[in-house]
């Protein structure tokens, strides 16, 4: 028999490239029927996300926070787990950053903050990851539901703790008081600009450094060491590696922690870079479309990157968009997003078999 | 022997009857990628009888009747119920045709009532009162009629299995089969509920009901069919009459004579022992005995074969020895260490304690396909110093490796980056045994070294197993080829039932006793012999 192979470039690039087009054609006859010129639309979202300083600056920020999300589901993915709680992970990664902030912003200088910063984003992370993992790997309770209803804890925890305990007094917002300014996580603008590099202000920071460098370690993880071996085996061939004397519980729950330690780092850029201070659903969905993106990059950290700046562009360039043209409305926005989540996520295998049966018979033939 | 039979030259004398055959196959082919499950199968059962279909696990058996009852579609042929023909696309074709299935694992919902699970699909209408209460009815007349005497208000999982069958059995009839396939019945009976089960179907026969049993196991064969159709590698080998044919003839049959392996071999020398079993037995997770009081040992310099039909706990024998699951009771002597159940070791802690294991189903255990060629030969060896520095793994060693190890064990094409699944079978074995095998481990466990491997393949692979045995390894070789373990074995131990019914010399094997005594009709043919 035969192996016919279906080529890289068709499963790598041709698939999400058909996907993205079919939800850019359906966003389009949506743009239509509200009676607007969806080519003009494309356009004004185009410039808003890549045709200015500032457009690009807040793409790539958005594009931080998607790619600490996906490669949290991507490590998961590849261990055969479905993390769902990439949300609340990031939620509580985020109150892991507010704290050390708030405790040692008056007496510590930024260097000795960051790294203990990242620390508790991780360890914060990981440990609401620890839970489900634990009995998903003890238990056997199944991961996809633990995950999503720790999402709800997350976020009735981040509430109770935030009101009756953190927010600043005298104030009605429920935020904490906003962190000493040795505890900002530098803006990349003002980290180039004494260097003659003009970049215009936006929110991008240093986090999204650390993202490109998790995307690094990520690769080497899963493809270099013994761990990503392991983990790899797991997640392909579960009986394969209790055969290879691979200890399965344990494997699931370290896969789990390292994804919930990524999924962290989103309150390392949004609290840490950005707001300054802890607050309310900072993480505004980005745990879900972490799905998406880990999808859309086929669970590889160049795929992951690619695809969180797609959908940064998409959130940046949205907001143009409904700037630009006012009968497009933020809502029309989140659907042109959702459709793009659907085609590339939900709806993954809707071209996949028939391209690849296309490319097999081609190469039989 | 082991000709095909045409169906109608045996049943002339039946043909004479004015009834039609209660069901007849007609050339049925079926064809799964590169495997061909099913070819030409004819096959003619007269009404009211009981048919046995015997044949080794992968014969097909169970390819056929899912074509019956309508989960595959045939490629080629047709099937034709009381003379005529159907078409079935699904099992609810089946059931309209009046044929009722039994699986081997049940389909009942557990925490239903026996009512509630015969009406299920057939509620008979939106509410569910008025087909329950015709359903009550009619059960106690089946029950009557069939004497399947149960209480139709208990809770299925609270059941013992075997009225639990009685349920699958009741569902079929309250469907209104005249037709009843059994699909390896008896596996998860015990020997009094198998008793039982049997005498039911001689009810069910008497009253017209054609059954079909599928099964491995001759003694049921003997005892309870009319006519006994044997099928091996997707082929209907041969149709008999029960009474017409023997416990012995059958084993044959189903085993078939396949051209003589030869291996060019010395005599063993064995030495000392190397692992010793010692009432080995273990439990599934349905508390049914896999592995029956096992006792084995194996001695550096010698092979010792398991022989087996398939699915008589050589797979189970082979995961609990090499610690992929734990064993219930007894003991394993290994260098100078004891394994219990209170004291296991998992897989890599007996690859530690210098025991390699060749798995019986590459696919699913011995390779992870996705992996690329280089990744899969360290399967199992992945944490050894030679593959891993303080944090990164060696991936330049173990490319080099792999590059040497298809250059000695001829693996096409040698590419160790090529994924592990675009091998051909025997490529795939040789990765697999090149990487237990170059580990120089004491102990070997082997389990099917040569399925789906090419004849040439074939002839390395058992040259490089004797030269391990010579270099003075103890070798447990698990294969369901009659010929393989006659050729390659010093000692062959014949597993039944998950127990060991029989061990003898190779030099005094041959294929009749060992037959015989896969089938665990020796003993009995002997105190027949001796009365």
């Amino acid at each position: 028999m035969s192996q016919a192979k279906v080529p890289t470039w068709v499963s790598v690039a041709l698939i999400p490239f058909l996907n993205i087009m079919m939800a850019f054609i359906v966003s389009g006859l949506v743009i239509l029927a509200i009676g607007e010129n969806p080519i003009e639309a494309a356009g004004y979202l185009i410039y808003g996300a890549f045709g200015y300083d500032e457009g690009v600056g807040y793409t790539l920020y958005y594009a931080t926070n998607l790619i600490f999300t996906g490669l949290a589901v991507s490590v998961a993915f590849k261990g055969g787990l479905f993390n769902i709680g990439g949300e609340g992970q990031a939620y509580i990664g985020g109150l892991g950053v507010g704290l050390v902030c708030l405790a040692l912003d008056h007496t510590m200088p930024l260097y000795v903050i960051v790294p203990l910063a990242i620390i508790g984003a991780a360890v914060f992370g990981a440990g609401w990851a620890y839970i489900p993992a634990y009995l998903q790997a003890r238990r056997g309770s199944h991961i996809v539901i633990t995950t999503i209803m720790f999402n709800f804890i997350a976020s009735s925890l981040m509430v109770y703790l935030i009101v009756n305990w953190l927010k600043e007094d005298g104030r009605m917002a429920p935020n904490s008081r906003t962190f000493e300014e040795n505890a900002w996580l530098p803006y990349l603008h003002k980290i180039l600009s004494p260097l003659g590099i003009e970049i215009g202000d936006s929110p991008l920071n240093l986090a999204f450094v650390l993202a490109l460098i998790c995307c690094v370690l990520v690769w080497a993880l899963l493809w270099h060491t013994r761990w990503g071996y392991q983990l790899r085996t797991l997640g392909t061939n579960p009986t394969a590696a209790r055969y290879a004397g691979i200890d399965t519980a344990k494997v699931t729950i370290w896969g789990m922690l390292i994804s919930g330690g990524l999924a962290g780092f989103v309150g390392v850029n949004e609290i840490m870079g950005v707001n300054h201070s802890l607050l309310l659903n900072f993480t505004a969905g980005y745990g879900f479309a972490g799905i998406a993106v880990s999808l859309m990059g086929r669970n590889h950290p160049i795929g992951i990157i690619l695809a969180a700046i797609l959908f940064g562009a998409l959130y940046q360039g949205g907001s143009e968009l409904a700037f630009e043209i006012p009968t497009i409305t933020p809502e029309i926005v989140i659907v042109i997003q959702g459709l793009v989540i659907l085609f590339s996520g939900a709806l993954e295998h809707m071209f996949k078999d028939r391209i690849e049966g296309f490319f097999i018979r081609r190469a039989v033939a | 022997m082991g000709v095909p039979f045409k169906a109608d030259e045996l049943f002339l004398d039946m043909t004479n009857k004015t009834m039609p055959y209660a069901i007849e196959l007609r050339d049925i082919s079926k064809r799964f990628g590169a495997v061909q499950a099913n070819k030409d199968i004819c096959l003619q059962i007269p009404a009211g009888t009981i048919h046995g279909i015997i044949g080794e696990n992968g014969a097909g058996k169970s390819t056929l009747m899912s074509i019956i009852y309508g989960f595959y579609e045939a490629d080629t042929g047709y099937i034709e119920v009381d003379g005529k023909r159907v078409d079935i696309r699904s099992s609810q074709d089946a059931i309209n045709a009046g044929i009722g299935m039994v699986h081997q694992h049940f389909m009942l919902v557990e925490n239903f009532s026996v009512l509630e699970n015969v009406i299920l699909g057939a509620e008979g209408g939106t509410l569910l009162k008025g087909g329950i209460n015709t359903a009550r009815v009619e059960l106690q007349r089946l029950a009557q009629e069939y004497s399947l005497d149960i209480d139709v208000d208990a809770i299925v999982e609270e059941l013992p299995v075997g009225l639990q069958q009685r349920v699958e059995i009741l569902k079929a009839l309250y469907r209104g089969a005249r037709i009843l396939i059994l699909d390896e019945p008896t596996g998860v009976l015990t020997p009094q509920e198998a008793d039982h089960l049997f005498r039911i179907l001689k009810a069910l026969k008497e009253q017209g009901v054609t059954v079909l049993l599928i099964t491995h196991k001759l003694r049921e064969i003997m005892a309870s069919t009319d006519n006994v159709s044997v099928m091996r590698q997707g082929q209907m080998v041969a149709d008999r009459e029960t009474v017409k044919t023997n416990k012995e003839e059958l084993a044959e049959l189903m085993v078939g004579k396949k051209v003589r392996l030869t291996v060019d071999k010395d005599d063993a020398e064995p030495s000392q022992v190397l692992l010793s079993a010692r009432n080995l037995s273990q439990f599934d997770e349905q508390g049914v005995k896999r592995l029956k009081n096992i006792n084995l040992e194996l001695r550096a310099g010698e092979i010792v074969g398991i022989a087996g039909v398939s699915g008589n706990g050589q797979s189970e024998l082979l995961n609990v020895l090499s610690g992929i699951e734990p064993m219930s009771e007894g003991e394993i002597h290994i260098a100078d260490q004891v394994i219990t159940s209170k004291n296991p070791k998992d897989a890599a802690q007996m690859r530690d304690l210098k025991m390699a294991h060749v798995p019986e189903d590459r696919h699913k255990m011995g390779l992870v396909t996705g992996f690329e060629a280089y990744e899969a030969a360290v399967l199992g060896y992945h944490n050894s110093k030679t593959y891993n520095g303080k944090i990164l793994m060696h991936r330049k060693v173990m490319i080099d490796e792999c590059n040497e190890r298809m250059a000695a064990w001829d693996v096409r094409p040698p590419n160790p980056h090529l994924k592990t699944a675009n091998f051909s079978g025997g490529n795939q074995q040789k990765i697999v045994i090149a990487r237990e095998v170059e580990q120089n481990p004491d102990i070997l466990l082997i389990g099917q070294p040569t399925r789906g491997v090419d004849i040439g393949a074939i002839e390395n692979i058992h040259e490089q197993i004797v030269k391990l045995r010579d270099a003075g390894k103890a070798i447990l070789l698990v294969s369901v080829e009659l010929d393989e373990i006659m050729a390659l074995s010093d000692r062959i131990i014949v597993m039944f039932d998950g127990a060991i019914v029989g061990e003898l010399d190779a030099k005094d094997a041959d294929e009749r006793t060992l037959g015989l005594m896969m089938a665990n009709a020796y003993n009995e043919e002997k105190e027949g012999e001796s009365a």
